[in-house]
């Protein structure tokens, strides 16, 4: 059998004695564009940073292609919430991206030519080539965006985790981002993203799962995305179904 | 120059440059306070040190001192943790504590320790020279030079050996940790190599001086560049500049070494807070002029736009409608003419095509916010700049 993308098993992490998730199994296929929906406090972003080793969960197990996050980092990227970062850092387009690479660099050694021709190309596949040594609190949100896409695309993985990239971009970026997400699919890799707009979910996504401290449901859009898991998730009736 | 003054210079310079590298990444990560911390909370290692050793250059009381300053950060971090006061406050909770145990030694064994408050909190680099180092009978010059001088060199090693790992576990912690970076051991080592300098630098400068030596150079080259090497650079020529002028101020007026390098410092960092090409405060109040004007260029060019009839494009029905004052609309009409926006024929102005267009960008882009299209127009308008 094909080993799945990710495993989550009974997963539990808590902020101090709170539980933010609660005993999570979770099973993504690979080669799936999965979102994760869920109300504000369900714990979305605190699942991908469990499952990539940023916060240590209260009890559990993750696997990456059937094995620990750390064997497989190199498999994987992320890009976290934009509002994550001091966007006022002395620093590049260019430079952000190049720092895409240091993973599979590893400690100590530098980006080289190599590192900056693959940054430089993925700067050109989200439309921001020209802007590559623009300073980035001189870039729009959407463009911001993009320049984190473009870091994650360089890290070349197989599993890609995405906190809200929709988050505050224009109508452009957000369709040159779903764009580049269906590419990925494409390339049979697995695509993991936060997501809030629960309209677009069945354009975009072929997966989905739905998450409220607890796990509600996750599969594919198709046969999941209806009122029953929606209402189950936030809480109150939902109509926003699937159109046949 | 005689000689001790060459090395007074020597010393404040290797300590300015010390201080200034790890104090572009505690004001990147915006943790300007807590060198401020580590200064004062490492006198109780440093009196602890003096009693085992006995002497103020000893690598174990470095040793000690520097220790002292990473509990400092650990025991702020556990007090922030509870959640029950913010980290300004655990800041401030904290180092006073830690120095006035150190004050407390200072007094109950005054007597026998040749260590007094002032100096602490002061230093005195006029003395650096006569404390010297000697192998096999051989002056090898100032103890402290020495001392600055390796603790800048394993710094500097540091830096070079870690740049890209310090690079982005400052810049995005989350994915320096996924990626296995580990932001936390980072944070670590910058806090043991910030403590490592101040317990280096204070006593040539003093506990108060040195949080100057690692904050001003740091923020002033913040105002200037925005490339992290070229911070660094800037910040260790600012550091070198305030340290060697400071000296020679000093001199001059009679007064403390390093209380004219501290006021250097405070100077440049005035002068470039004022004259900083981008971010300067003359920049910024010109750019918020200029926005102004802009924002009246567009208001006029939209009303020309909106209306074909002669009457309400005619100079002065412009000045009483619009209602602006005469030089506002002088150097609203001047700038759209110098940009081939408008032409004025016998007192009635019309849109050119450039203004045209240049309308109708404007507006699409205030009405979607889409940038794309007015990439060109960024370097002549501020206000697109965003």
């Amino acid at each position: 059998m094909k080993l799945p993308a990710i495993q989550v098993d009974d997963l539990t992490v808590a902020y101090d004695y709170k539980p933010v998730l609660w005993d999570i199994d979770l099973t993504v296929p690979e080669g799936v564009l999965m979102a994760i929906v869920g109300p504000n406090g369900a714990g979305k972003s605190t699942l991908i940073k469990a499952i990539l080793g940023i916060i240590k969960p209260l009890a559990g197990t993750i696997s990456i292609f059937g094995g620990s996050y750390s064997e497989k980092r190199k498999m994987v990227a992320y890009v976290p919430q934009k509002g994550s970062v001091d966007w006022d850092f002395p620093t590049t387009a260019l430079d952000v991206v190049m720092m895409g690479t240091y993973g599979s660099l590893g400690w100590i050694k530098r980006p080289g030519s190599k590192e900056k021709k693959a940054a430089l190309e993925a700067l050109e596949k989200v439309g921001m080539l020209s802007f590559r040594n623009r300073q980035i609190s001189q870039l729009s949100g959407g463009q911001q965006q993009r320049v984190f896409l473009a870091r994650a695309l360089v890290q070349n993985a197989s599993v890609y985790f995405m906190d809200e990239p929709f988050q505050g971009v224009d109508a452009t970026t957000e369709i040159a981002i779903i764009n580049i997400l269906k590419e990925l699919r494409k390339a049979g890799k697995t695509v993991v993203v936060v997501h809030h707009d629960l309209q677009t979910v069945p354009e975009y996504f072929d997966w989905v799962t739905f998450l409220n401290v607890k796990k509600i449901a996750t599969g594919p859009v198709k046969e999941i995305f209806n009122d029953d898991n929606l209402t189950k998730t936030y809480g109150i009736n939902y109509k926003v179904a699937v159109k046949e | 120059m005689t000689q001790p003054q060459i090395e007074i210079q020597l010393i404040a310079a290797v300590v300015a440059v010390a201080c200034a590298i790890p104090g572009v990444f505690l004001v990147l990560r915006k943790m300007a306070l807590i060198s401020d911390a580590i200064s004062h909370s490492i006198l109780p290692g440093i009196v602890l040190g003096f009693f085992i050793t006995h002497d103020l250059n000893s690598p174990l009381l470095i040793a000690l001192a520097a220790l002292t300053g990473v509990i400092t950060v650990v025991l702020v971090e556990w007090i922030q943790k509870t959640g029950l006061v913010k980290e300004d406050t655990a800041i401030g909770l904290v180092f006073p504590a830690l120095f006035s145990i150190g004050v407390i030694l200072i007094a109950k064994n005054a007597n026998d320790v040749h260590l007094d408050v002032d100096a602490v909190l002061l230093g005195e680099l006029a003395f650096a020279p006569f404390d010297r180092l000697s192998y096999f009978g051989m002056d090898m010059g100032p103890k402290s030079l020495w001392i600055m001088g390796i603790i800048l060199l394993v710094s500097l090693i540091l830096l070079f050996t870690f740049y890209k790992e310090l690079k982005v576990s400052t810049f995005d912690a989350g994915l320096s940790a996924a990626m296995g970076i580990s932001p936390l051991l980072m944070h670590y080592g910058l806090m043991s190599i910030s403590s490592v300098t101040v317990v280096g630098a204070f006593d040539a400068v003093g506990a108060i001086l040195v949080v100057a030596l690692m904050i001003a150079p740091a923020a002033a080259a913040y105002l200037i560049t925005s490339d992290l090497k070229k911070m660094l650079l800037l910040s260790v020529g600012i550091g070198i500049f305030s340290a060697i002028s400071g000296y020679w101020v000093a001199n001059l007026l009679d007064a403390s070494i390093s209380g004219s390098m501290t006021t250097m410092l405070a100077f440049v960092f005035l002068i470039v807070y004022l004259f900083a090409p981008r971010k300067g405060l003359i920049a910024v109040l010109y750019r918020q002029k200029q926005q102004r004007t802009e924002v009246s260029l567009i208001t006029f060019l939209l009303h020309l736009n909106n209306h074909s009839d002669v009457n309400e494009r005619h100079i002065n029905h412009l000045q009483e409608h619009i209602n602006w004052q005469r030089v506002r609309s002088q150097t609203v009409l001047d700038l759209a003419e110098r940009n081939n926006m408008i032409q004025i024929e016998s007192d009635v102005v019309s849109l050119t095509e450039k203004g045209k267009e240049f309308t109708d960008l404007a507006l699409e882009y205030i009405i979607t916010n889409k940038d794309e299209k007015i990439e060109h127009m960024k370097d002549d308008f501020f206000l697109f700049r965003g």
